[in-house]
């Protein structure tokens, strides 16, 4: 059953991922991609990490959508309602691809894997977390509020309208001055 | 923590929804009904306006499917029937009492993550028809999408949070004494107006509103326009259905059976918002982005926190 599940999904998400290049639409593109990074969540809830695996299928859905609406707007042609390919140098992308599935496979072949020593634990998630983050938490946590607040101040250095605009030299207006009118006091 | 149902409890779960979602466009019928022409006459003739939904998707099948010229036809359709697929994918953590079909460790998250599916599905379909009114509906419907997703997170993770699980089931057991909802208000409030967006309801319908000939569906006709709108009802009723677990106690209550409890509490919620529709004009998506970001965001973390310590204190 788990090895039947296992080809279906690795064969669908495969063909998903190579019907990236082949269709011509950004739309189907885009949402062959969301059904391959599906399977690929599926995959892992396979493994035994389910909450990654969900995870996984709410973010990839989430992110999917959003990029179709920017890989749409950022076409060349007006909408992206005209045919188009994923494919731009051909041969360059096709000897760089060669060689990093021979190194993959070559790595698959020839690493020592070790052979399974114990039980499979309660829960795999956590023990996964633990490993990956377990002594480094503080760090992860650190680095995570530093990048945030990163996005924070590119924003703020980036946008055009700043508080001054809105409020006035001083800051003392009433009502801010909004080019688009509602929200939040307004 | 939920029991296991037998299996044909799968079949049983779509066809609930189905009668569930029937029952309340039916109410929600009456309602126009009596908006528009007054007061029914007799019970009869309340009936009549009742059965006006489920008329509807027998007329829509019968009827000869309109096509638009250079449609993307597979991804129309595959967006029509992603609406309802999801909704039940969704609904199958929602225990009835305390019997869920499928009790997952991360049931809280998988919903989530269903619900995440329907972005692409209105999308999708307002994408597919080629037509410029269904597209502005499916933009319409991400930026919704953006707007109500964080707070809505952080209130589902908020309960989740109060129980110390993920697990639908322990977050009902954790309410036998006190229901989420009485200590924290603030969560259950945004998850209420978030229930709305999800199925873009109420003051959130923009995605098929009015304004743009029915925005998403206009151009949907015959069973995927049935797939679609069906879908959005049943969306309703999965997201008031999983506001009962969350926030109401699930099945927890006094004499009667949990399953009665569920379907009682389920039925005041869907009466709420099938009322509160009528109440509150539809609301332009960029006035709830800034209150989403600005008000309601930072109120979700507040609440948050305070489960936090109150759970750490334990």
């Amino acid at each position: 059953m788990e090895v039947t599940v296992f080809w279906l999904l690795a064969v669908l998400a495969v063909v998903g991922g190579v019907m990236v290049f082949r269709f011509d639409s950004m739309a189907r593109a885009t949402f062959s991609l969301l059904a391959s990074l599906l399977c690929v969540g599926g995959l892992v809830v396979l493994l035994g990490l389910d909450y990654l695996g969900i995870v996984i299928v709410l973010m990839m859905t989430i992110e999917m959508a959003i990029m179709a609406v920017f890989m749409v707007m950022y076409m060349m042609n007006p909408a992206g309602l005209m045919p188009m390919t994923m494919m731009h140098n051909k041969k360059g992308a096709a000897v760089v691809c060669g060689l990093v599935f021979v190194l993959l496979a070559a790595g698959i072949l020839l690493a020592p894997w070790p052979a399974r020593r114990g039980k499979a634990p309660a829960d795999p998630t956590m023990e996964l977390g633990m490993s990956l983050m377990g002594p480094q938490m503080l760090t992860m946590m650190t680095l995570g509020m530093a990048l945030f607040a990163t996005i924070v101040a590119t924003v703020v250095l980036a946008t055009r309208r700043g508080r001054y605009d809105r409020l006035g030299d001083d800051l003392r207006a009433r009502r801010p001055e909004d080019p688009v009118r509602g929200g939040v006091g307004r | 923590m939920a029991e296991r149902t037998p299996l044909w409890a799968v079949l049983v779960l779509p066809s609930l929804l189905v009668a569930v979602a029937l029952a309340t466009a039916g109410l929600d019928a009456v309602f126009s009904a009596a908006a528009r022409s007054g007061r029914p006459g007799s019970l009869r003739a309340a009936a009549v306006r009742a059965a006006g939904p489920a008329r509807e998707v027998l007329r829509q099948l019968v009827q000869q499917p309109r096509r638009t010229r250079a449609s993307d036809l597979p991804l129309a359709r595959i967006g029509a029937a992603l609406l309802p697929v999801a909704a039940v994918l969704a609904a199958v953590v929602l225990p009835l009492g305390f019997r869920s079909v499928s009790d997952l460790p991360e049931g809280i998250v998988w919903f989530n993550a269903m619900e995440a599916l329907a972005w692409a599905a209105v999308w999708l379909a307002g994408w597919g028809a080629n037509s410029t009114l269904s597209l502005i509906g499916g933009y319409r419907f991400l930026a919704q999408g953006l707007a109500y997703e964080l707070p809505h997170m952080l209130a589902i993770t908020t309960a989740a949070l109060g129980a110390e699980s993920l697990r639908v089931g322990e977050v009902v057991d954790a309410q036998a004494g006190l229901w989420f909802a009485v200590w924290m208000p603030a969560a259950f409030g945004i998850y209420l107006l978030s229930a709305m967006a999800m199925a873009f309801w109420g003051p959130f319908d923009q995605p098929v509103g009015h304004d743009v000939a029915g925005g998403a569906a206009s151009e949907l006709s015959g069973a995927d326009r049935v797939l679609f709108l069906g879908g959005r009802w049943l969306l309703l009723v999965v997201a008031a259905g999983f506001s009962v677990p969350l926030f109401l106690g699930g099945g927890h209550g006094p004499l009667l059976p949990g399953w009665v409890w569920t379907v009682l509490k389920t039925a005041a919620v869907l009466a709420f918002l099938v009322w509160a529709r009528r109440r509150v004009p539809t609301l332009r998506m960029e006035r709830y982005l800034e209150l989403a970001w600005v008000v309601l965001t930072p109120l979700a973390v507040v609440q948050a926190l305070v489960v936090a310590a109150v759970v750490l204190n334990r």
